[in-house]
């Protein structure tokens, strides 16, 4: 079918949109304070080998629980391992298991909303409740439910986490896709033929990538917290990873002797946090303010 | 009306047959065999074939689906394998002690959450509002259980103002309530300033403040009940969010209530105990959500025509 006349039913003007967008965002402090904080997080997570100071998991008994010093610029741990070299590496392991996480959310969710928006009538309504099921279980206790099932673990906890935003990505895109679908271009799109797979990939998707990644960002930070929390409870990475939140719960057995162990990830969970969170509102008012009272 | 509250509660009904389901289904996805899990290698096959029975595993999955549900109904969820107590006396003593934290955080982060996001809208971009987004932001950053261990250090060793654990007197009480509100207090300041500021730039402020009324009577008096409106649903939202952030606190203050048990009963893979408070916590939500529903159709009449 002709290409050009669906060419032309393309939104126009990106280019310079992008560039107009990138000026607003660089004027928006909190969003590039939180861009900062995500490169230098992924920057981190990277290159980890060459940024750690010592092997993290060299075990130095006769160092053991010491505070910050010149040469451990954090302190060690409980077996005398450099605390620096272990929340750089850990930088890497919640950040591979809060992506892959948020990516499963995304996939199963998105999905879900694409086809309920698209199928309407009792598909919709199939799939909507089942969503509804998901959210009427409270915050932490879905994910905990399916580590409970399926064993601790990093793969079990990326399910778990996925499963837990799946939801929220299903009801996004399925707002989303109600929206668009009536609206003229789609409709002309389909009057000149084009099939509706091309319809969806081609139409659909583009229109709703804005929304999903300011979404997607927003739920980064949950991941990460999320994450943190089942290792903290020893659901989550096992031993011997350097995992932030594990690192708080060892830490925890010494707090009042030796508060670093336990107080210095948490920090960087935090840090992490933060920084997704700023990106993410950052790009949401840049990419779709209307938005802001529902996110 | 009356319709409305009967469509809403026929939904719930069916979110609680739903995750019913959901909770039967925990066993039949666990890797292996769940009572070989449970009893060890060295079990008898009698002991087995006994536990087998008790849990369900020899009946196909609906028929033990529509049993739990009918054992549910009469209040029997099974006995606990850990303590070979009924499951619902084990809930029954524990639950409790996290509607009292629950209920307290719940309390702390609406009146803090509500003052100071109404604080931080009177004076839009001025250094109160500042400093309270600047909390806000950390308040929803910041992992509950590290703020937790921080509060322990500095209130219960540090200062040795407070008990670092345990249960029994108010003083018990605080720590684990101001640590469980804290990420609600953060989003709940957010809600009240940016509705405030919204409903603030209507008509009819404008026209109350024409006529000569005072700012803390337009405030109070015309522009906060109509703000509230979509705080009250995040309330309810958050309520979901306090029980699951339940499990974190009273496992780092050790308070004895539903969330440290179902820590303890995962690792001790008791699947009855687990199953029971998974669906007491799952109900709970339904119930306030329902209610939230209510309260929202009952502040904004225009919902049940929506």
């Amino acid at each position: 079918m002709g290409s050009r006349t669906e060419e032309a039913l393309r939104p126009v003007g990106t280019a310079p949109a992008l560039v107009s967008g990138l000026r607003r965002f660089a004027r928006n402090r909190a969003a590039v304070v939180g861009a900062v904080i995500v490169g230098l997080l992924v920057f981190t997570a990277l290159f980890a080998e060459r940024l750690m100071p010592y092997d993290p998991t060299l075990q130095r008994l006769e160092l053991r629980r010491q505070p910050p010093t010149a040469a451990h610029p954090l302190g060690t741990d409980e077996f005398g391992r450099d605390i620096l070299s272990r929340v750089i590496l850990g930088s890497r392991v919640t950040l591979l298991v809060s992506l892959v996480a948020v990516g499963v959310g995304l996939g199963l969710g998105g999905t879900a909303g694409l086809v309920a928006g698209f199928a309407g009538r009792w598909v919709d309504e199939l799939l909507m409740r089942v969503m509804d099921i998901l959210l009427s279980f409270p915050y932490l206790l879905l994910a905990i439910a399916v580590v409970a099932a399926l064993g601790p673990g990093e793969r079990n906890i990326v399910l778990a986490i996925g499963i837990w935003s799946a939801p929220a990505f299903a009801r996004l895109v399925r707002g989303q896709v109600l929206a668009i679908k009536e609206r003229e271009f789609i409709v002309a799109a389909y009057a000149v033929g084009v099939p509706v797979v091309r319809v969806v990939l081609l139409h659909v998707l583009p229109n709703i990538v804005p929304p999903l990644l300011v979404f997607a960002t927003l739920y980064m930070a949950n991941a990460i917290l999320l994450e943190a929390a089942l290792s903290f409870l020893g659901l989550g990475v096992q031993p011997p990873w350097p995992s932030w939140g594990l690192m708080v719960a060892t830490g925890r057995d010494f707090l009042l002797i030796a508060p670093h162990v336990a107080t210095i990830p948490g920090l960087a969970i935090m840090l992490a946090v933060l920084g997704f969170n700023l990106l993410g509102d950052g790009l949401r008012d840049l990419l779709d303010p209307r938005l802001r009272n529902r996110l | 009306m009356g319709r409305f509250i009967l469509r809403r509660a026929l939904t719930s009904l069916l979110v609680a047959l739903g995750i019913v389901f959901l909770v039967t289904l925990i066993l039949d996805l666990i890797p292996g065999d769940p009572v070989v899990m449970i009893l060890g290698q060295n079990a008898t096959a009698e002991q087995v074939a006994a536990l087998r029975r008790e849990l369900g595993l020899d009946r196909p999955l609906l028929l033990r689906y529509a049993e739990y549900i009918g054992r549910a109904v009469t209040g029997d969820l099974g006995r606990s394998i850990m303590t070979r107590r009924p499951v619902a006396a084990e809930v029954a003593e524990a639950w409790p002690n996290t509607l009292l934290l629950a209920a307290t955080a719940i309390g702390i982060a609406v009146a803090l959450g509500i003052g100071l996001g109404a604080v931080s809208a009177l004076r839009p971009n001025g250094w109160v509002d500042f400093g309270v987004r600047l909390l806000a932001l950390l308040g929803l950053s910041m992992p509950i259980f590290w703020v937790g261990l921080v509060f322990i250090y500095i209130f219960g060793f540090y200062l040795r103002l407070l008990p670092i654990g345990g249960s029994g007197t108010p003083q018990h009480l605080v720590l684990p309530a101001v640590t469980l509100a804290l990420p609600s207090v953060a989003l709940i300041a957010r809600m009240t300033r940016s509705s405030l500021l919204e409903v603030l730039g209507e008509d009819y402020v404008r026209t109350a403040r024409a006529k000569g009324l005072s700012e803390p009577a337009v405030l109070l008096g015309h522009a906060l009940k109509n703000a509230l409106i979509p705080v009250v649903t995040v309330i309810g939202l958050q309520f979901g969010q306090l029980l699951g952030g339940a499990i974190l606190t009273e496992t780092v203050f050790a308070w004895p209530g539903l969330g440290r048990l179902v820590v303890l009963a995962i690792f001790a893979r008791d699947y009855p105990l687990l199953q029971g408070i998974v669906l007491i916590f799952a109900f709970s939500y339904v119930v306030v959500n329902l209610l939230v529903d209510l309260a929202y159709a009952w502040l904004d009449p225009r919902i049940t025509y929506a």
